[in-house]
């Protein structure tokens, strides 16, 4: 008897749920109909609820009506986005990255945004047309744990080929921000260099990870003594963990710690055209911009904001003069990185 | 119809692909494609042959002996498959990393490093534990139906236990077995998640970094394209194992339990291999969950989240089982009792659902969803009907295995009693097959309720699971608040676990 039960029990089962699922799909084709008036704007946001949950709950407050908000990863959102073309629900793209931004404008699936807008934030943080402003900033930077004294460090990147370095430095060559810092190196210092850099530091035992995080982790628990990383990590850590042993150090020479954005951009044909660049603005509002700077570590981009003071300051971090969202310059980074056995 | 949908993966690729034939030739005919490609095909061969390896010893030990507890070590033994890849090969990573947990504890020994885990051993290793359950779930199912009366007379014709099985039960469980090394090679392809965190560059890897950072649908779609070529090779390989004879029972009526083999001596060492087995693939990652959870319950853990998590994660996943169940018992009938060209090609290209990643059948589901079935584009329908697409082979391999071993005389004895097709399969078919059906839902189940990337593109909006809770942690680099959803999901799986090892467990 215990094949006919369990076949019951199961039954039984999905009966329950069926059931309890006529209720929620009776209502839910109601939300894409809805008059827009009503609806609050939809954000596709590649940057997570721990990262900017208490910024959305400000702005809902603020305008007094919910707004809908699909997190999930910056490029997955963004290939679908332009899978979805012209039905997209979409109204921002929130990126953690340019290179999402930039893929996006390649599509022609941004909308221009304001020049009053654009021009809160420096020429080099934003779209050269002029269709996704940079919202924060963050620097790669060189992240050591306790095995390292600070005057071993290197003038620059470069100095980590040596065999002084041979297998304790991480990298997560996976990475957008990493790539996008290759891109500098081959636009600033020529693709010669940067192929030297990548084949010497494979030569120099680097140890590949996931991403960002992955290495912090990797060098709090003295697996690698330094890697490659975004400032604003450890910043991170350090908030839950005071005593997290892992220190950042801004290379000043050659290519220093170049600065890339998270940034948004209101979706071509979006509805609410008007709320959605509301919301672009809002992400460079005071509070907003503050917000970034105290609750995510990361660079202001708006002037006049103050970042925190241990880190060094926007304006003495040399800026290559690139597009960060150029997606031909990334091919060139990806043909290397694949042809050196990086990736 | 159902057929129809379950391509819709396959056919989104071909789409794509159309836009650019020169640039999807280029792709696939880089040498990289074909070396990646035969780097991921040498793991699965090695997982699939190690799962099953593992899992058709842990199945007979489940049903056929005296086993001390055996329902509870079919249920331990099988749960390890609901716990994501990525969150397993984490757990590895920290416990046996060259600084993990394990180098804490030996430290005070002088020792510094341990051997890298990375590379393909890692991710062998790795895959291997939370797959063989795969094997597991459909075998056992299988062993149940078997019937008793050809081994019996076997026996009873003097022959030794040993050549029984080689010549009676082995052969009857082909199906079986095949279709659940299929279901472990289709997932190695398609795992991305676990091989990244092991550092084992693959073919899946492959098509992330296009997709990921060149953001080149044609190119994405052209190495997807390969992937499914792969697999119709691959199901090609398994049609192979059903075809010679058949494996039906020879007289109707219902399933005697057959006596139970005494272990004898043999007792201790097979608890013995049910606990080192059960430590690998379920302490290990419990334990190294559970010292995260314990890190993290200090901080106010959110369990009304939690709560409802669980909830949405099991609504979607039971619907998608359901719905993944009824097609693939039609596909099943079509292919196992009309058998035709069409309706082979149809239940294969089926399969390239599961051996894609999960992020191309997410997008053919944007792409198809926003086309023409935008009012129900990201609501839970829309998730359930992708999770049903992306898991429908999982169903087929259990439920058509099953059906082979259905003699098609009872079905055409009770239409000849003049029952219409439908009511001869409710009353004749179904309840015969109904532990195959059940294998099937219950595989679907436990793999939706992990799912990931098509729950992050089509669910409604802010419907977390306990699959994106544990993303969004894990992300944010917390884990210790990844680890309390990722502990619930394994709670979850345990009571349809438990239901389903009753089949045939002798108490």
């Amino acid at each position: 008897m215990p094949r006919a039960r369990t076949a019951a029990i199961l039954a039984a089962l999905l009966a329950a749920l069926l059931a309890g699922c006529g209720g929620d799909s009776d209502q839910s084709p109601a939300d894409p109909d809805a008059p827009t008036g009503e609806a609050g704007i939809t954000v596709y946001s590649g940057r997570i609820p721990p990262e900017i949950g208490p910024l959305i709950d400000l702005y809902e407050q603020r305008i007094g009506r919910d707004i809908e908000v699909r997190f999930g990863e910056t490029a997955a959102l963004a290939a679908q986005i332009v899978e979805e073309g012209e039905n997209t629900p979409a109204d921002v793209f929130f990126a953690q990255d340019a290179g999402a931004l930039g893929a996006i404008q390649d599509q022609g699936r941004f909308e221009r945004l304001p020049a009053a807008t654009l021009e809160r934030v420096p020429s080099r943080f934003r779209s050269t047309e002029g269709e996704w402003v940079g919202t924060s900033g963050r620097a790669r930077v060189i992240a050591y744990g306790e095995d390292v004294n600070s005057d071993e460090l290197p003038e620059s990147v470069f100095g980590l080929t040596g065999e002084e370095w041979r297998g304790r430095v991480g990298w997560a060559p996976l990475n957008g921000s990493f790539q996008a810092f290759i891109t500098a190196m081959r636009l600033t210092e020529g693709d010669d260099v940067a192929r030297d850099f990548v084949e010497g530091m494979l030569a120099n035992d680097v140890q590949p990870y996931e991403n960002n995080i992955a290495i912090r982790d990797a060098i709090a628990a003295g697996e690698i003594d330094a890697g490659l990383i975004n400032h604003y990590y450890v910043a991170q850590a350090k908030a839950e963990d005071p005593d997290y042993p892992v220190e950042i150090y801004f290379p000043p020479g050659d290519l220093g710690s170049m600065v890339n954005v998270a940034g948004a951009g209101v979706i071509a044909g979006s509805d609410q055209p008007q709320g959605a660049e509301a919301f672009v603005e809002f992400l460079l509002s005071r509070e907003a911009q503050q917000f970034f700077s105290s609750s995510t570590g990361e660079y202001p981009l708006v002037d006049g904001i103050r970042a925190d003071p241990s880190l060094v300051p926007l304006g003495e971090i040399p800026q290559p003069k690139i597009d960060l969202s150029e997606i031909d310059d990334l091919e060139g980074t990806l043909e290397l990185l694949r042809s050196s056995g990086a990736l | 119809m159902v057929a129809a949908a379950a391509v819709l993966p396959a056919a989104y690729l071909v789409i794509v692909c159309a836009d650019d034939l020169v640039a999807t030739m280029e792709t696939i005919l880089r040498a990289r494609t074909l070396a990646m490609a035969l780097r991921s095909i040498g793991l699965a061969v090695a997982v699939t042959a190690t799962a099953i390896a593992i899992a058709v010893p842990v199945a007979f030990l489940t049903t056929r002996t005296t086993l001390p507890g055996a329902r509870a070590w079919a249920t331990l033994l099988s749960l390890p498959v609901v716990i994501p890849s990525y969150v397993g090969a984490y757990t590895y990573v920290a416990a046996l990393g060259p600084s993990g947990m394990l180098q804490g504890i030996l430290e005070p020994l002088g020792i510094e490093r341990l051997p890298a885990i990375y590379g393909f051993g890692g991710a062998w290793l790795v895959l291997s534990l939370f797959t063989y359950p795969l094997v597991l779930i459909t075998v056992r199912s299988a062993i149940v139906r078997l019937d008793p009366q050809l081994e019996e007379a076997a026996l009873v014709a003097s022959r030794s236990r040993r050549e029984v099985f080689r010549t009676i039960t082995l052969p009857q469980l082909k199906p079986a077995i095949g279709a659940g090394g299929l279901l472990v090679a289709l997932y190695v392809l398609s795992d991305f998640g676990a091989v990244s965190l092991l550092r084992f560059q693959s073919f899946t890897r492959e098509i992330y970094i296009s997709f990921q950072s060149s953001f080149d649908r044609g190119e994405t779609a052209a190495l997807g394209l390969v992937l499914v070529a792969l697999t119709l090779a691959l199901v090609a390989l398994y049609a192979g194992t059903r075809r010679q004879g058949s494996h039906y029972r020879s007289s109707p009526g219902a399933v005697r339990p057959l006596r139970p083999v005494p272990l004898g001596p043999w007792k201790w060492p097979a608890i013995g291999g049910c606990t080192l087995l059960a430590a690998l693939a379920l302490g290990l990652p419990l334990g190294v969950l559970l010292h995260w959870a314990s890190k993290g319950i200090g901080d106010a853990v959110d369990w009304g989240a939690v709560g409802t998590a669980a909830w949405h994660s099991l609504l979607a996943g039971g619907l998608a089982a359901a719905l993944a169940a009824a097609a693939a018992i039609s596909i099943s009938v079509l292919v196992v009792r009309h058998p035709s060209p069409v309706s082979r090609l149809l239940e294969r290209a089926g399969y390239a659902g599961y051996a894609l990643p999960g992020i191309v059948v997410a997008l053919a589901l944007v792409f198809f969803g926003t086309r023409i079935a935008l009012p129900l584009y990201q609501t839970l329908a829309m998730l359930v009907i992708a999770l049903a697409i992306h898991f429908l082979p999982l169903a087929i391999a259990a439920i058509s295995a099953a059906l082979m071993q259905v003699p098609p005389r009872l079905e055409e004895a009770a239409r000849t009693l003049g029952r219409g097709s439908l009511a001869s399969f409710m009353t004749v078919t179904g309840p015969l097959a109904a532990t195959g059906v059940a294998a099937g839902a219950a595989l679907v189940l436990l793999n939706a309720v992990k799912e990931l990337p098509a729950t992050l593109l089509l669910a409604p909006a802010e419907f977390e699971t306990l699959a994106t809770q544990v993303w969004t942690e894990t992300t944010f680099g917390f884990y210790e608040g990844a680890a309390i959803p990722a502990l619930a999901l394994v709670l979850l799986a345990a009571p349809p676990l438990y239901l389903l090892s009753g089949e045939g467990a002798h108490e």
